[in-house]
């Protein structure tokens, strides 16, 4: 069954087109990307799937079900990492648990066997500050990952960290999906980014935002490293880069 | 130039673990100045007492001043309680309903053109000379540096962070418990700082326009019998009260925010 379907999503603000008619369609533990320039309305599309802002034209589903205009199904993502600077780690990933309305005690020990799989051990009674970016972003991942396990946001996750330190996240990605079963979308403006971690990429074009074309991804995984120097990796930018 | 380094280092040098001695030092040259200018009798001492004879008086009339300190006190607390409260009613009303910021906040920035001091005189027509007229003026001073700048510690919130928190379906009360009023914590202390210190100040205009008891009312009556040094020893006490109600706001404030102190 499909996890998400975004149905013809149309928004304009004012007399503008934002988003053009956009449907996309998330399978069970697949990998989608949204690759496209930045202000390209990416980030307004996330919004509506997660029912924060309206759209002008079209529908949501989730599981089947319509979810358009309903917030508190999906949870997204920050490029920043958004975490709250007067409470600990663990009591920043645990906050979704509590907003739904669980004791903060069973909140933070649902929470805790987490910590090892993100590569936080240790660090739950720390605050945000005292954390590297990748840390935090980390974080910032497993409080999205306790909100809803099954369908994740990502708008460009790695977008603030550097170069080194994004490869680093991107792969570790990679191998906590392999345990975790989730379905992700991720918005990203980085090619070698949408192709190492996606089964498909949805390409955007520029205001307004209109799908421009669909790419498989099929170079097997588990990727590594040396994904990104394979010849399938090369063609397939390639051809990426001659559709932008 | 090498002079002015040595200088530099020598002045860095005056501050030694919490307390920086380079003020302390510069209100004591002060001090001294006074004390010589006293006591070479440049000035007559009714018009302007030795620091000494001050110091002297303070000491000796402590016992007369304390059921004046005791009342203005009184006024200052009662009053700076109530400010604190309606300021945070007031702010988060006008952060959650917005057709309330419009309504209010002209008024309140208008109500802060007002002269207090005209107005003093007014209030113990209309309310006595009791503690009320007293309170309510501090009152007055204290709660519009208290709602704006938690008003303001409340909209400058990230918009990002608040989108993040109604993806996850939380209530508006989850968003201000959660995320609103922790995040204007450090603005709404700063504006308790400054009424804080104006509240002892406040206290002390309102009893001049008269009553029984209180530290302006003592002021007062020390001016008109001319015996300025207790007007200075008066005023010494203000100023260390209203020093004390500083600290123990900045001490409150680093209880309440334990997690700014590692930053």
């Amino acid at each position: 069954m499909k996890k998400l379907e975004i149905i013809e999503v149309t928004k304009y603000f004012d007399a503008l087109y934002t988003l053009e008619n956009i449907s996309l369609s998330l399978e069970k533990n697949q990998f989608i990307s949204i690759l496209g320039p930045s202000g390209s309305g990416k980030s307004t599309l996330f919004n509506i799937i997660a029912g924060i802002e309206k759209a002008d034209h079209g529908k949501i589903l989730i599981e089947g079900r319509d979810y358009t205009g309903k917030p508190g199904r999906v949870s997204y993502m920050h490029q920043k990492d958004l975490l709250l600077p007067w409470k600990t780690i663990l009591e920043n990933v645990s906050m979704p648990l509590i907003i739904k309305g669980t004791e903060k005690k069973d909140a933070k020990k649902q929470a805790e066997p987490y910590f090892h799989l993100f590569g936080l051990e240790g660090f739950e009674n720390h605050y945000p500050h005292q954390l590297s970016g990748g840390m935090r972003q980390r974080a910032a991942l497993l409080r999205t990952y306790l909100f809803s396990q099954d369908i994740m946001l990502l708008d460009e996750p790695f977008g603030g960290l550097d170069a080194i330190t994004k490869r680093k996240m991107q792969q570790w990605l990679l191998s906590v999906l392999e345990d975790l079963k989730a379905s992700i979308l991720f918005i990203t403006h980085d090619i070698d980014e949408a192709i190492f971690l996606s089964d498909r990429i949805y390409i955007l074009s520029e205001r307004p935002a209109k799908i421009k074309e669909i790419v498989d991804v099929t170079i097997p995984r588990p990727r590594d490293h040396t994904t990104f120097t394979c010849e399938a990796f090369v063609r397939l930018k390639e051809k990426i880069l001659a559709i932008l | 130039m090498k002079k002015l380094k040595s200088i530099g280092s020598v002045l860095s040098g005056f501050s030694k673990g919490n307390i920086d001695f380079l003020p302390v030092g510069f209100i004591v040259v002060l001090i001294l100045l006074w004390e010589g200018v006293a006591r070479l009798a440049l000035v007559p001492p009714f018009i302007l007492p030795a620091p000494s004879k001050v110091l002297h008086t303070l000491v000796t009339t402590l016992p007369l001043m304390e059921q004046h300190i005791t009342a203005t006190m009184f006024e200052a607390v009662v009053g700076f309680s109530i400010a604190i409260l309606a300021g945070i009613l007031l702010a988060i009303m006008m952060d959650s309903m917005k057709i309330i910021k419009r309504v209010f906040y002209p008024l309140l920035i208008t109500s802060q053109t007002v002269p207090i001091i005209i107005l003093a005189p007014l209030f113990a027509m209309w309310f006595g000379f009791g503690y009320l007229p007293k309170i309510v003026i501090v009152v007055l001073v204290c709660f519009f540096p208290i709602t704006l700048s938690l008003l303001e510690g409340l909209e400058s919130v990230d918009k990002d962070l608040l989108n993040l928190l109604k993806s996850m379906g939380a209530s508006r009360w989850d968003i201000y418990r959660m995320v609103k009023l922790p995040a204007a914590l450090p603005s709404f202390f700063s504006g308790l700082k400054i009424s804080g210190t104006y509240s002892i100040m406040a206290a002390v205009i309102g009893e001049w326009v008269g009553g029984k008891r209180g530290l302006g009312v003592y002021m007062l009556r020390v001016r008109q019998s001319f015996a300025i040094d207790r007007v200075f020893a008066t005023i010494v006490v203000i100023v260390l009260l209203s020093i004390g109600v500083l600290k123990l706001i900045g001490y409150i404030e680093k209880k309440a925010m334990p997690w700014n102190k590692e930053i």
